[in-house]
């Protein structure tokens, strides 16, 4: 009881901690942009930064490009994940397979994928089609690599125990592989999740036609700081969102 | 001929091919007769084949060599109608609950869904886990969760249940109750078992009688009787019969053992040397 006390005290305090922390940062930009001689079109002004965020929101105009930067989001992420858990579940079946595929996966999420933006642009062109294709592979490899390890490394005396009980290939499936993986395999795709997010709103800042990455960049370019900043916040806040989702939705499925 | 359970007919078993690196001849030449209603305890010096033997009893091993009937049946797969398994690591599944674990068992074997609850609180109850059917095997001691083990296999009414080294992970003072409570629990049952242990003590206290294994490649060196009934009371533990026979056991293994301590010392400085791409290895 106390001991559970304990704890909640430190994490209050901690919390506490955290939030004078960022308090404080927004005091130092606050008083340096005011009192502090920071030019503005490097350093807006807070308060500045927040009308602008209050405008950007009541005109509605980050519609358009938020629809299009998640529906990239969306589009990599289901092509990913559909592809990446089937083939790593094929994979896993047998240890050869394992043995050649997982060594050359790791491998290859090793490098750096925005390194192919420029070729996907060549393929797919300026417009979403060269973003979902970036958001595709760098989530593919985190996906794959944890559904051959959920599934590749169950343990054996699980499948013995269930096949001695009489349990059919689909049962074992369902009721001891799947309840087994699943846990390594929702990390991936969290993970996977959070690289697609990454990396769709980075190579649009790169180059693109539209989405957030894209106005962000439109807007810096045009020296409209304050703006800019407004947006940056936008984001900052929608991917904490999504990914305060997912890592919901991920320790909801775990618990046993 | 219609009382004996099983009947293992000339089994020999290797893992790897000759001339492999990791090959291991685990079984030899095997022959043995289980007796409805009996239980059989398998001693002998780890690596010696008595867990393969079970493994191929059961079904999840297929012999190089030999037979096995389980009743008029050939043994060529697993016989979940049949043969029930309590293993030695915690083979409940760490994601259900205790009950969910033994229902999940009776659906596999064919159960009906109707039977499947009343049968489950039955047989929780009779290893005296009712109160935590309802717990994970995560929330349960060592001792708790083999006792789940062994309900599941009970709910699965077969006539012949395996156990291999069930309570090989335990401290002494835990299997000791665990012992006597399945001694007494076997007995109202009348079922089939044959358990595979390294413990003399466990042996002589639980079984009708004890297969005594050679070291690898093993094959049943000595069958010793125990005359006792069932269930066994602890008193049984401190009777001079129960030390002459735990004594001729150890007179029995001794030499076994030490053979066998050799022969892993030589295999791990093998293995050492290099090479080996872990397939298949013996248990």
């Amino acid at each position: 009881m106390s001991a559970s006390g304990d704890r909640r005290r430190a994490s209050l305090a901690s919390r506490g901690m955290q939030f004078a922390f960022v308090v404080i940062l927004v005091g130092v930009w606050y008083l340096g942009t005011t009192y502090g001689g920071i030019s503005p079109i490097l350093l807006p002004n807070p308060v500045a930064v927040y009308h602008e965020l209050m405008d950007v929101l009541a005109t509605g105009e980050y519609v358009s490009d938020l629809r299009i930067t998640l529906m990239e989001l969306v589009t990599a992420f289901s092509i990913s994940s559909t592809v990446g858990v089937t083939l790593g579940y094929l994979i896993s079946r047998s240890q050869y397979s394992i043995r050649v595929f997982e060594p050359l996966f790791a491998g290859m999420y090793s490098v750096p994928v925005i390194l192919f933006l420029p070729l996907y642009i060549l393929f797919f062109g300026l417009g979403p089609a060269s973003k979902i294709a970036l958001g595709v592979t760098t989530s593919f490899f985190p996906i794959i690599l944890n559904t051959i390890a959920g599934f590749g490394y169950v343990d054996r005396i699980f499948v013995l125990s269930a096949r001695s009980m009489g349990a059919s290939e689909f049962q074992l499936f369902r009721w001891v592989l799947l309840p087994a993986a699943l846990p390594i395999i929702l990390t991936g795709l969290r993970i996977g999740f959070t690289v697609a997010l990454l990396s769709i709103l980075g190579s649009e800042t790169i180059a693109s036609l539209a989405g957030l990455g894209h106005r962000i960049v439109q807007l810096g370019e045009g020296m409209d700081t304050a703006r800019m900043f407004a947006y940056i916040a936008f984001v900052v806040v929608i991917a904490l969102i999504l990914n305060m989702a997912v890592s919901t939705l991920e320790a909801r499925a775990k618990r046993p | 001929m219609n009382d004996i359970a099983v009947k293992v007919r000339n089994v020999s078993h290797q893992f790897g091919e000759q001339g492999e690196s990791l090959h291991v001849r685990a079984l030899l030449d095997t022959s043995l007769d289980i007796a409805r209603g009996e239980l059989l305890c398998l001693i002998g010096p780890s690596g010696c084949g008595k867990s393969t033997l079970l493994n191929v009893i059961g079904g999840l091993l297929e012999p190089t060599t030999g037979t096995v009937h389980v009743g008029n049946t050939q043994v060529k797969g697993p016989l979940p109608q049949q043969v029930a398994y309590v293993f030695q690591e915690n083979a409940l599944f760490p994601w259900s609950t205790v009950i969910e674990n033994v229902k999940l068992g009776m659906m596999f074997q064919g159960v009906a869904r109707t039977e499947r609850e009343p049968r489950a609180r039955k047989s929780l109850t009779a290893v005296g886990l009712a109160d935590f059917a309802d717990h994970y095997p995560g929330q349960l001691s060592g001792g708790m969760r083999q006792r789940a083990a062994l309900a599941r296999a009970l709910s699965l009414e077969t006539e012949i249940i395996l156990m291999d080294e069930p309570f090989g992970a335990l401290d002494e003072q835990t299997r000791m109750v665990l012992g006597e409570d399945l001694s007494a629990l076997l007995s109202q049952t009348g079922k089939t078992i044959i358990f595979v242990t390294h413990s003399l003590g466990e042996a002589v206290f639980l079984a009708d009688r004890v297969a005594v294994f050679s070291a690898r490649p093993g094959t049943i060196k000595e069958i010793i009787a125990v005359e006792e009934p069932h269930p066994r009371k602890p008193a049984f533990m401190t009777s001079e019969k129960f030390t002459l026979l735990r004594n001729q056991l150890y007179s029995l293994l001794h030499d076994e053992i030490r053979k066998a301590v050799m022969q892993s010392t030589a295999s791990e400085r093998a293995a050492a040397s290099g090479r080996g791409t872990g397939k298949g290895a013996p248990s």
